[in-house]
């Protein structure tokens, strides 16, 4: 059944990981990111390498779920890889082929930074829960409401986009099998004839999710909802010194980064 | 012909799966043309995952399924044509109306037929009589009615593909008293004239009393009871254990028998409580 | 004392022809259970939404606790006193967190985060919710999802409960926890519960049934007052308990009975009693 999907991918847990503030966890990962394209040599790319395997260890996540998360990536991974063994210029490595040496180096690094990159990105959502990751995003973006960015609004929209999917997986199913018991065919006939299929399911789903909206609106002005000003939180965030150490660390290994950059390696 | 035989139906979701459950075992029953059938049941006891195999869309990890002597789901082909012969209302059925106006909502199942033009139209007609759902509102949109109105129109949507066997999964849910009275009396009508087989799931045990020839309850995903509402209602009993309402009228006839007022027989409507407690009171006065 | 005080309302739909609302006036006693019983359409919901002025009256007045619904600047005055339930447990849930939802009214009244999570938990024990405080609502049963509904009102501490239709899409089993969670917070906790329902049954225990029809109130009063009135429900189309129908009809065959026992115990008990006159 469809609402049997696991969303969000959040692997609960008591790591330091897991433990540490959203808004650290956040800002680390960005850090990560313009870490990741700093890399130039082999050895910045060890370094990196080496941080993402050591945080691995420490949230407890098994690789066998990276590898899960990673397989839909996988087609790009390959062509961008196929890509560049053809496309770059050097050295050929079977001469009368139009494959090269540098091509090869640079394939395995492109490899590397995009599989480094969707890691880094997945060790985020495993051991962050859905909402504190949108309660951290807030925090760290509200400097933005000074000029006028709705941020309040923003990040409860996905929060409450997080609750109603499985209600409208749930839906969905439900429409596909009275509409299939009606003799409706999703399964056969040409592409514009299954996109029109499609009509019988997306109509009553959008019209009950606009009925949602609609009930989900009084229900929120009846629990006094006047928008972001003047709330408070129940789970305030607080940053206590592994976060401290932990955004440290990250600027030393940004600083580390540059360095070999500078150099070259 | 559509008897409807069930022989050793098991279902299991999320086979393999840490989520794995077995929602149905063991139910072999028949339920011949022409019966009028209540199923109860509480919830998760399995009576949805039970009639969504008769139409074939669960298919069984183990088990058949024959209508009218044949195996739906031998292959894709029986698999389709079955949704003609048993058609199955889901409960809120209001919410898959998608159509522009109630006519071709209606005409959406008899078009999946590929019908000719003439008979899809008499179809839709006919549906909408046994469902009362007038004419003048054929060119209306089907998401300006009321919840009753579009209780109807989806309930006609089904009857338009003529099916032998007609289910019903909790029709009268949320509606108001009215709405109820309504859309059950349609129902006994609809299964009066045209002959065919109705199956209502329904939490109901007011209604299904009143309407079934025969009752099949189910508790963990097997076959508790099954038999005529006399024999069914006559153990209110075994139908508290399982988590079930009884009758109002069986509730209040198991207080009397409590207060020490001697009633006999199997009481489940209003009627029958009445004349029990009269004959116990004239014999209790002689 | 009443807290909530109808007088002489009326309300139309904007672009309806017909009042929805015809001139209703009703008291509601703080501390009791009020039941209102009708048919769609009867205008009981509207009834509701004018109680935490969701919706204000054309003319005549609403005094919540004091408060005058159509004074603007009060609106959330009112709606932290009057907490709301719908129908759909669905479609009134925010967060992904049962918890977390509860929070959402506490946190919209700016209250500090110790005492939300004070407030949370304690009304999460109210209605007997507290150990699925971290499940995500969409693995809960109807009945479940009610009753988190119910514990997110009950965070704001208010002095009302109204609730619109809350069973309607739920089973006998929820129907019945979240029934026996309402009469619970009233009986116990002091709470004064407006309960709109087409379920008679669901009436049965109220201190003050309400009968609407067309916008108007036809009846009020106790219950077995009200339900003795077997003709004037029978003409508004609505069902009665089994206990008054049969004691109605033994009456009729000459039996000396009082219609009053809606209780099936103290029915039974005066049928068994009961002399042909």
């Amino acid at each position: 059944m469809l609402k049997d999907i696991t969303l969000g991918q959040y692997f609960p847990g008591d790591t330091i990981v897991h433990r540490l503030d959203p808004r650290t966890k956040l800002i680390l990962v960005v850090v990560y990111i313009i870490a990741l394209f700093q890399a130039k040599g082999w050895v910045s790319y060890a370094a990196v390498t080496l941080a993402t395997a050591l945080c691995m260890i420490l949230s407890h996540i098994r690789p066998k779920n990276i590898f899960k998360g990673l397989k839909p990536m996988l087609f790009i991974i390959v062509l961008t890889a196929l890509l560049n063994i053809f496309y770059t210029e050097g050295r050929e490595i079977i001469p009368g082929w139009h494959m090269t040496w540098e091509g090869l180096a640079r394939s395995v690094q492109m490899i590397l930074r995009i599989v480094l990159l969707i890691t880094g990105t997945f060790l985020l959502t495993y051991t962050t829960s859905p909402i504190a990751l949108t309660d951290g995003l807030e925090m760290l973006l509200s400097p933005l409401k000074k000029i006028k960015v709705p941020v309040h609004e923003m990040t409860l929209m996905m929060s409450m986009a997080l609750r109603f999917i499985p209600t409208l997986i749930e839906e969905t199913d439900k429409i596909m099998s009275a509409q299939k018991a009606r003799g409706a065919d999703f399964e056969t006939g040409r592409l514009i004839d299954r996109a029109k299929a499609l009509l019988p399911i997306l109509v009553p789903l959008f019209v009950s999710a606009f009925r949602r909206a609609d009930e989900l609106a009084v229900a929120m002005e009846s629990r006094c909802y006047h928008g972001g000003e003047g709330r408070t939180r129940m789970k305030t965030l607080h940053f206590a010194a592994h976060d401290w150490i932990a955004l440290i660390l990250g600027a030393l290994f940004l600083t580390g980064l540059f360095v070999m950059k500078h150099y070259g390696i | 012909m559509a008897e409807i035989k069930v022989e050793g139906l098991r279902h299991v979701y999320s086979a393999g799966t840490p989520f794995e459950k077995v929602a149905i075992e063991d139910v072999s029953l028949t339920i011949p043309q022409g019966q009028l059938v209540g199923v109860i049941g509480h919830t998760g006891s399995g009576k949805s995952t039970f009639i969504q195999h008769l139409n074939a869309l669960l298919q069984p990890t183990s088990g058949k399924v024959l209508v009218g002597g044949r195996d739906i789901n031998e292959n894709k082909f029986t698999r389709r044509d079955v949704k003609w012969e048993v058609g199955i209302v889901f409960q809120y059925p209001e919410y898959q109306l998608f159509e522009e106006t109630v006519y071709r909502d209606i005409a959406f199942g008899p078009r999946n037929m590929k019908l000719p033009e003439d008979e899809i139209d008499r179809r839709v007609r006919e549906a909408a009589r046994f469902a009362q759902v007038g004419e003048e509102l054929f060119e209306r949109s089907p998401l300006e009615l009321s919840g009753g109105q579009k209780r109807r129109i989806a309930i006609a949507g089904v009857i338009a593909l003529r099916p032998g066997v007609l289910i019903l999964d909790e029709p009268t849910a949320g509606l108001d008293p009215a709405g109820c009275r309504q859309i059950l009396d349609n129902i006994c009508s609809y299964h009066k004239e045209s002959g065919s087989t109705v199956i209502i799931v329904s939490h109901n045990m007011d209604d299904t009393a009143r309407i079934a020839e025969r009752i099949i309850a189910f508790d963990h995903g097997r076959v508790a009871m099954d038999g005529t509402p006399e024999q069914v209602f006559s153990e209110p009993e075994k139908l508290i254990a399982m988590g079930l309402d009884v009758p109002k009228a069986t509730a209040l006839a198991m207080a009397l028998k409590g207060a020490g007022v001697p009633l006999d027989g199997s009481i489940y409507t209003h009627g029958q409580l009445l004349r029990a407690v009269l004959r116990a009171k004239e014999a209790a006065t002689c | 004392m009443s807290i909530i005080s109808f007088k002489q309302v009326h309300f139309t739909y904007p672009g309806d022809e017909l009042e929805s609302l015809c001139g209703v006036d009703l008291e509601i006693d703080e501390g009791s259970f009020v039941a209102v019983l009708g048919h769609n359409g009867s205008g009981k919901s509207t009834l509701a939404k004018h109680m935490n002025a969701i919706l204000t009256p054309d003319s005549g007045s609403v005094v919540v606790d004091g408060i005058d619904s159509r004074e603007e600047d009060k609106v959330f005055e009112i709606r932290r006193r009057v907490g709301m339930v719908f129908q759909n447990p669905d479609n009134q849930l925010v967060a992904n967190v049962v918890e977390d939802d509860v929070a959402f009214a506490p946190e919209n009244l700016g209250v500090p985060s110790a005492e939300i999570r004070e407030r949370v938990d304690e009304a999460l024990k109210q209605v007997g919710m507290y150990e699925y405080r971290t499940h995500a609502p969409h693995l809960l049963s109807g009945g479940q999802k009610q009753r988190v509904a119910i514990a997110g009102v009950i965070a704001m501490r208010p002095k009302i409960i109204v609730l619109d239709e809350p069973t309607a899409m739920l089973d006998p089993q929820g129907r019945h926890e979240v029934i026996s969670t309402v009469t619970r917070l009233c009986r116990e906790g002091g709470m004064t519960v407006v309960l709109i329902t087409h379920h008679m049954e669901e009436c049965i225990g109220a201190d003050k049934l309400v009968v609407m029809s067309n916008g108007y109130i036809k009846a009020a009063g106790k219950p077995s007052e009200i339900f003795s009135d077997v003709e004037m429900m029978a003409r508004e189309g609505l069902a009665v308990p089994e206990t008054t129908k049969l004691l109605y009809e033994l009456r009729h065959c000459g039996y000396d009975l009082p219609l009053g026992e809606l209780d099936e115990k103290n029915c039974a008990a005066a049928i068994a009693a009961a002399k042909k006159q």
